[in-house]
């Protein structure tokens, strides 16, 4: 769909705040509506809107297959670690309460850390599953 | 260490969840194998200082996050989920020590690393569904072991194993739905998901519409996931064109622990009186296990495929496994715990020897391995080893196991029954002779004489697989003290 203009150029000019809304909800998921399920949906769909657009060559060179499957597996270790941190400041398994030495503050830090793990994990797999689909002739 | 010791209840189930994308960061089979191998076994021995602690201790219980039960998510260790810890993480180990060669052999190259991360990830759910005191948590480690082993099953060789892997899925999430309906049912009624809360709340309603209606969704879902007869169907097919490890582990595992869930909920949580004098769970098990004891062996006589046998085989042995749990008694949920760990180790020890044959010959077709009795005798001893248990043969577990299911019956007063679970152990004779005909007595095949024995990585594992069948059928110390424990802690102030 690269030669049709309109489309082309709106989406270029959409990608940007598609990902900044993402890192909203993202961040602001523990004051308003949102979190990480949310958030890896929509960043993950500002990387199939390019790949739709400009096709998967692009998509895949921006996103590289390898890195975006690693990235599936990261999110989970950053949720299970800081599960671990817990475990290891003295408390409970994803106990964040003990992360700091305030704890609120330690449930604060904990679920931004967890929600970053969700977030980054959903979008990476967005992202796979869209690759492997419009991948799938070849 | 001491301050190791109350985190364990955690630790059994996170070690595997963490190590399971640290084999996709991995990247290389060798690597993830090792991280797999290292996790797992962990979690075995975490397992056994758990069995050991709540036998000698009594339960363990643990606050998930720190959130105090009933409104976190507690996890509990007693005897009963003991057992089943030990059996799913030492099983799992074992297959893990069998699986590079036939992962090498089976799994499309560039992909093994997945393999053991899908295997680390059902590893995890088993754990999980046996420990934890959450009724919701079960259902998310169900499909968390679930999800994971349709993708194992899809990544056999063949191109049938997609197939099984879409019929596993689409029962298994039908299973898994009635059984979140139950759940969800439940909470409507009671406002708690805590097993524990559950008990002390259901009394008071039981008789209420709703409740009725959960748990017959969650008997059912449980049923299905279990493969009971006649919900098995996805199950042959499933563990025909599973992968060798995958159907070593799953056979011996994967339906057992929602055996096991089918005992929390209806001894622990809905109690026997409301489950076999409200209500008429003893028909509606007694049914389905004794079709399930001859349609099972009957399907089993006439396959061409080994794995295609034993997999309908374990049809039949479900059959008896529910036949105890139906009997409601001491002897019964005793001999139900029993046929739950030796069956486990037939199983595994057959379908490990089945792995080692297709390793040499591509093939576990019936007809394909006649006459390899003398080229791969090692293989065969723990074919024959098996299958003696399989048959219930004294001095193999298999007997320990047909000896309390026979005495549960007779206590029962139903002899027919014992008529019953005698006849069909008959039939089992006629497959597993089929087995050590086509092995020792028929001309072998052409092409087959430059086969030699497996390779030592899974001859070994195996081997001890086949000799923990004769072991644990001369010493049963362990496990029938364990399961006798886990008996009366599940019928525990039961009006029975």
């Amino acid at each position: 769909m690269r030669h049709h203009r309109v489309l082309r150029i709106i989406s270029k000019l959409l990608i940007p705040f598609i990902m900044l809304f993402a890192l909203y909800v993202q961040f602001h998921g523990d004051f308003g509506p949102g979190g990480g399920f949310q958030a890896g949906v929509i960043f993950g769909s500002a990387f199939i809107l390019y790949g739709l657009i400009f096709g998967l060559e692009y998509a895949r060179m921006v996103a590289p297959p390898a890195i975006v499957t690693r990235l599936v597996a990261a999110g989970v270790l950053i949720f299970a670690g800081t599960g671990y941190a817990g475990l290891f400041a003295g408390g409970n398994f994803l106990d964040y309460g003990v992360l700091k030495s305030d704890p609120v503050a330690g449930q604060h830090l904990g679920i931004l850390l967890v929600e970053f793990g969700v977030g980054t994990t959903v979008a990476a797999s967005m992202i796979t599953i869209f690759f492997l689909f419009a991948g799938r002739d070849r | 260490m001491s301050s190791l010791i109350p985190q364990l209840p955690a630790l059994q189930v996170v070690i595997p969840l963490f190590a399971a994308p640290l084999c996709v960061l991995a990247g290389r089979t060798g690597l993830a194998w090792f991280i797999a191998l290292a996790a797992s076994a962990t979690a075995t021995l975490t397992a056994a200082v758990l069995a050991y602690l709540t036998y000698h201790n009594g339960t363990i219980s643990y606050e998930m996050g720190g959130w105090e039960p009933p409104w976190g998510i507690e996890y509990v260790v007693d005897t009963a989920s003991a057992f089943i810890l030990l059996l799913v993480a030492s099983i799992g180990t074992m297959v893990l020590i069998y699986s590079p060669a036939s992962v090498g052999k089976e799994i499309r190259s560039g992909r093994g690393h997945l393999y053991y991360c899908m295997y680390l990830l059902c590893l995890t759910g088993l754990l999980g569904i046996a420990i934890t005191g959450d009724a919701f948590n079960v259902f998310v480690f169900l499909e968390i072991s679930s999800l994971s082993s349709y993708a194992l099953i899809a990544m056999g060789g063949q191109r049938k194993a997609l197939t099984a892997a879409f019929q596993y899925l689409i029962m298994g999430t039908i299973g898994a739905t009635f059984f979140l309906i139950g759940v969800g049912l439940l909470y409507m009624m009671t406002g708690t998901l805590n097993m524990a809360d559950l008990q002390t709340r259901i009394p008071g309603i039981q008789d209420s519409r709703p409740v009725l209606a959960a748990f017959a969704f969650i008997t059912v879902g449980l049923a299905l996931k279990a493969a009971l007869f006649p919900l098995h169907l996805w199950l042959p097919n499933a563990y025909a064109f599973a992968p060798s490890g995958v159907s070593a582990f799953m056979a011996a595992t994967a339906t057992k622990v929602s055996l096991y869930v089918l005992l929390r909920f209806t001894f622990t949580i809905f109690g026997a009186k409301f489950a076999f004098l409200n209500l008429p769970l003893y028909w509606v098990l007694l049914v389905p296990a004794v079709f399930a004891m001859f349609a099972g062996s009957f399907s089993a006589i006439f396959q061409r495929d080994v794995k295609r046998m034993l997999a309908y085989s374990s049809v039949a042995q479900i059959g008896y496994i529910t036949l105890a749990i139906a009997l409601a008694s001491s002897a019964g949920v005793t001999a139900a715990l029993i046929h739950i760990f030796n069956h486990g180790l037939m199983k595994a020890a057959l379908f490990c020897a089945m792995g080692c044959i297709f390793y040499r010959i591509g093939s576990t077709r019936i007809d394909a391995m006649a006459g390899l009795g003398k080229q791969m005798p090692w293989t065969m001893t723990a074919i024959v080893a098996g299958g003696l248990s399989l048959l219930g043969v004294p001095l193999t577990a298999g007997f320990i196991s047909k000896w309390y299911l026979v005495q549960a019956a007779l206590q029962s007063n139903l002899w027919w029954l014992v008529v019953l679970i005698v006849l069909s152990s008959m039939l089992a004779l006629v497959y597993v002779w089929r087995i050590v005909e086509a092995l020792y007595f028929k001309e072998p095949v052409a092409g087959n004489e430059g086969i030699r024995e497996a390779p030592l990585s899974m001859l070994l594992p195996t081997l001890l697989l086949a000799g923990a069948n004769v072991y644990f059928g001369i010493d049963t110390r362990v496990p029938i003290a364990m399961a006798e424990n886990a008996a009366d802690l599940l019928l525990r102030g039961q009006i029975w």
